[in-house]
C-alpha cells in the first residue's frame, strides 16, 4: 500500500526527516514512537501533503507517486490524517462539514453523492458504533469542545470516510482513560484486510489498546529500530535514551 | 482564442455579464432641465412629479458631491451620462406579457427570473427592472386580492398619486445629500409596495435590476409602505453586463412602518465587480432609509454584497415609534481591486427603541472594506438599547478592514454594546479542509460561509443557497 524510501524534508532548511525507510502493507498497523523532536509530526504532514516543506526520496502509494499530488487527492485516494490538533471552524456545522467532505470524496470517486437523509442515517450509524453523543454534530465544527470530544470526531470522521489508510497523529494525547478507549475501540473497529493505519504517538499506553502489528522507533529523523509490538513495552521500561 | 471563446471565458468569472442587444430609447445626454423635463413627460407624470423633481434639481445645484468615504474614485463627469434609457418596445407600454419584447424575456430568463406565467418562481412576486423601466411585474392580480400594491413607481405615479405624495421624500428628504438629491431629480423606475393594515403579505416581493445600456445611469426609486400590523419580505437583486467603463447606480430606497408592522428587506447584491485589475465595475453609491414610524413597528435590513467595483452605502433605522425596532445584517465581500463602504445609521428616537447590528466584512486580493456606522440615541430615547458586532476576515495580506463605529449617546438610561474582531483565514484550516478532501475554493467557500452564517440566515430561503454560492464564487482565486 505504501512504501517509503530515503525521505528526507526541509522545513526553512532544518532537515526533520533523513532518510525514512518503511513499507506498509494492506491490513496492517503500524505504530511510530519516538521522542519529542524527531519528526514524527513532520512525517504525518508530509504524507497526507502539507505545503512548506522540501521533500526528497521516494513515496509510492497504491503504486502511484504519492508526492505528486495534492492534498485533496491524496484524501480521495483514501489517506486520512486524524489531527494532533483538530481545528476550529467557527459558523460550520459539524454535519454540514462531514457531509461536505464525505460527498466531494465521493465525488472525486465518480460515486454517487449522497442527500441530507443518506448521510444522516450513516452518521447515526457510525455515531452509535463509536458510543459517540450525536448532540456534539450539530454544533460547530470542534468550537468548545473538549481535548477528548475533539478527538473523538476525528476518530468518527475517519469512520465515516472510510479510509484505505489512516494516520493518528497523537491521537492519544490529552485523553483521559475512557476516552482513550473509546478511541481505541473505534480504531480496532475499523481494522480489516484492506485497511491500514500509521499510528503515531509517545506512549505505550495507547498500543495497548491497539495492538499494532510492527513498531519502529524514530529517532532524529531516522528510524532506528524496528519490531513487534513487543517493542512498545521494551521502549516504555528502557526509555528512547537506549538506543540513541 | 476567437472573440467568441474570449467572451465565455470571462463570462466564467461572472456570469452575468452577457449584454442584451436592443434598441433603446435615451433622453438625450447630459443632466439639465430638459432632460428631466424628457423623463417626465415619456414617464407621463402629473405637473406636481415634475415640479418635484425640478425642486430637487434646484437644489442639487448648491450641493457638492461628499468626499469623506475611504474609497476614492475619478471625478464623475455627469453631463457625459444618458439618464434615461430604456427599450424600444416599451415606448407604448406591453399590456401582458405575451406583448413584452421575446429578447427582454430571454434576458431575464438567462439571469434566473423567469417571469411567463409558466416558470415563475414559486411564491415570489417579481418586478423587474431593465435600465430605466419597470418591463413586468408578476402575481400582481393575486396580491391585489388583499389590497396589497406592488407595482413600478411610474405606475403608481399615476395610479396612486396620494400614497406617493405623502410618502415620497418623507424619509429620504429631497436635499437629503447629494446623490439622494440628484436621484430625486433624475429618479426613473423602482418598485412601489403597499401593505394595507393588518395584512401578512402571502408571498416573498422582489425586484430584479438590470443595467443593461451602455454610459447610462441607473437611478432606482423604490417605497415601501406598511400600514398598520402589516408584514412584509422584500428582497432585490442585481446584476450587469461586463463593461470596461464604470457605471453608476445611484438608488433612493425608503422604507415606512406604522405601527406595528413589520418590514424585513434583503439585498442580494452582485453588480459586475470590475475585472481582475480593477477596470470598470459599477459605482453603487445607494441611500437606503427606514422609518420605524409607529409604535413597536420593525424594520430589517439584510445586505448581501458582492458586486460592484465601489459599494457606498448605509442601509438606516430612524426608531420614531415608542418600542421600535431596527437591525442591520450585512455581509460585504471585496475580492480583487473592489472597495466598499458600508455599514448602517441607527437614529433612536423613541423610547424603549432596540437596534442591533451584524456586520461581516471579508476582503481579499487587493480590496478595500470599511464598515461605517452611526448609533445615535437621542435625548428622550429612554431605555434605548443597541448591540453592534463587526467581525472583519481578511485573505492574503495586501487587502485591508477598517472599522469606524462612531456614537453619540445623549441618554443615560441607554446600553450600547460593541464587539469587533479581525481575524485570517488561517493555512491550518485550509489544510484540514484539505485533507478531508475539499479542495482549496470548496475549503474557502466553507470557512467563508461559516464566517457569515449569522446574517445568510436572515434571508428568505429561496435566497439563502443562492447567496451561499454566490459568497463561495465571489472569493474564487483569492487563495493560491
Amino acid at each position: 500500500m505504501l512504501q517509503i524510501k530515503n525521505l528526507k524534508a526541509k522545513i526553512d532548511n532544518k532537515e526533520i526527516l533523513k532518510g525514512l525507510n518503511l513499507e506498509i502493507k494492506p491490513g496492517e498497523v503500524h505504530a511510530i514512537m519516538g521522542p519529542n523532536g524527531s519528526g514524527k509530526s513532520t512525517l504525518s504532514n508530509v504524507l497526507s501533503g502539507k505545503k512548506g516543506y522540501t521533500i526528497s526520496g521516494d513515496v509510492r502509494y497504491l503504486n502511484k507517486n504519492l508526492l505528486d499530488l495534492e492534498i485533496e487527492e491524496r484524501a480521495h485516494k483514501g489517506i486520512f490524517l486524524a489531527f494532533q490538533y483538530p481545528l476550529e471552524i467557527p459558523g460550520v456545522n459539524t454535519n454540514i462539514f462531514l457531509k461536505t467532505s464525505l460527498n466531494a470524496i465521493k465525488k472525486a470517486k465518480g460515486e454517487k453523492e449522497l442527500d441530507a437523509i443518506e448521510f444522516l442515517k450513516l452518521v447515526k450509524l457510525k455515531a452509535a458504533e463509536l458510543k459517540f453523543d450525536e448532540k456534539i454534530l450539530s454544533r460547530q465544527l470542534n468550537v468548545g469542545f473538549s481535548g477528548g470530544e475533539k478527538k473523538k470526531n476525528e476518530i468518527l470522521q475517519m469512520s465515516i470516510l472510510n479510509p484505505k489508510l489512516s494516520i493518528l497523529d497523537e491521537t492519544d494525547s490529552g485523553l483521559d482513560i475512557d476516552a482513550l478507549k473509546i478511541v481505541s475501540e473505534g480504531v480496532n473497529a475499523l481494522r480489516s484486510k484492506e485497511s491500514s493505519f500509521l499510528i503515531i504517538t509517545h506512549y505505550q499506553r495507547l498500543l495497548e489498546y491497539i495492538k499494532p502489528d510492527f513498531v519502529h522507533v524514530l529517532i532524529n529523523g531516522k528510524i532506528v529500530k524496528s519490531g513487534g509490538s513487543e517493542l512498545a513495552l521494551e521502549l516504555e521500561s528502557k526509555g528512547y535514551e537506549s538506543l540513541s | 482564442m476567437d472573440a467568441r471563446e474570449k467572451e465565455i471565458e470571462k463570462l466564467k468569472d461572472y456570469k452575468y455579464g452577457f449584454s442584451t442587444d436592443i434598441e433603446n430609447t435615451r433622453a438625450p445626454k447630459g443632466l439639465n432641465e430638459d432632460v428631466i423635463k424628457f423623463i417626465s413627460n415619456i414617464k407621463k407624470e402629473p405637473k406636481w412629479m415634475l415640479a418635484w423633481r425640478l425642486k430637487a434639481f434646484e437644489r442639487l445645484k448648491q450641493l457638492k458631491e461628499p468626499n469623506w468615504q475611504k474609497p476614492k474614485y475619478p471625478k464623475i463627469d455627469y453631463q457625459d451620462l444618458y439618464y434615461y434609457s430604456a427599450p424600444k418596445s416599451m415606448d407604448d407600454k406591453p399590456k401582458s406579457l405575451d406583448e413584452l419584447d421575446p429578447k427582454l424575456l430571454e434576458t431575464y430568463k438567462k439571469l434566473g427570473i423567469p417571469l411567463q406565467e409558466q416558470a415563475r418562481l414559486n411564491g415570489i412576486a417579481v418586478d423587474a427592472v431593465f435600465d430605466s423601466v419597470s418591463v413586468a411585474t408578476t402575481f400582481k392580480g393575486e396580491l391585489n386580492k388583499k389590497g396589497i400594491i406592488f407595482c413600478s413607481m411610474s405606475e403608481a405615479i399615476q395610479e396612486h398619486p396620494e400614497l406617493v405624495k405623502k410618502y415620497l421624500g418623507s424619509v429620504i428628504p429631497l436635499s437629503d445629500h447629494y446623490f439622494a438629491t440628484l436621484n430625486s431629480a433624475v429618479f426613473t423606475d423602482g418598485s412601489f409596495v403597499y401593505i394595507p393594515e393588518g395584512v401578512r403579505c402571502p408571498m416573498e416581493l422582489s425586484t430584479y435590476f438590470r443595467i443593461n445600456a451602455t454610459e447610462t445611469g441607473q437611478f432606482e426609486r423604490t417605497l415601501i409602505i406598511a400600514d398598520k400590523g402589516s408584514y412584509v419580505s422584500y428582497l432585490e437583486g442585481c446584476t450587469a453586463p461586463m463593461r470596461d467603463e464604470n457605471q453608476l447606480h445611484a438608488a433612493n430606497v425608503e422604507l415606512i412602518a406604522l405601527d406595528d408592522a413589520e418590514i424585513k428587506y434583503s439585498t442580494v447584491q452582485n453588480w459586475y465587480p470590475g475585472d481582475k485589475d480593477g477596470k470598470g465595475g459599477i459605482y453603487n453609491f445607494v441611500t437606503k432609509r427606514g422609518l420605524c414610524k409607529g409604535k413597536n413597528s420593525k424594520i430589517s435590513w439584510t445586505q448581501v454584497e458582492t458586486g460592484s467595483a465601489i459599494t457606498w452605502k448605509y442601509p438606516s433605522c430612524i426608531l420614531k415609534g415608542d418600542n421600535s425596532v431596527g437591525e442591520f445584517y450585512s455581509i460585504a465581500i471585496t475580492n480583487n481591486h473592489q472597495k466598499a463602504d458600508t455599514g448602517t445609521k441607527m437614529i433612536h428616537l423613541g423610547k424603549n427603541t432596540k437596534s442591533k447590528i451584524i456586520s461581516k466584512g471579508i476582503s481579499a486580493g487587493f480590496a478595500d472594506n470599511t464598515y461605517r456606522g452611526l448609533v445615535d440615541i437621542s435625548k428622550n430615547a429612554d431605555n434605548a438599547r443597541n448591540f453592534t458586532q463587526c467581525d472583519s476576515l481578511l485573505m492574503g495580506n495586501k487587502c485591508g478592514a477598517h472599522t469606524v463605529p462612531y456614537i453619540k449617546n445623549k441618554n443615560s438610561s441607554s446600553s450600547i454594546e460593541h464587539e469587533a474582531t479581525t481575524s485570517k483565514i488561517s493555512e491550518e484550516q485550509l489544510f484540514y479542509c484539505n485533507q478531508r478532501g475539499l479542495n482549496q475554493e470548496e475549503a474557502v467557500s466553507l470557512i467563508v460561509n461559516g464566517f457569515c452564517k449569522e446574517v445568510l440566515q436572515q434571508l428568505p430561503m429561496e435566497f439563502a443557497v443562492e447567496a451561499q454560492k454566490l459568497v463561495g464564487i465571489s472569493l474564487e482565486g483569492s487563495v493560491g
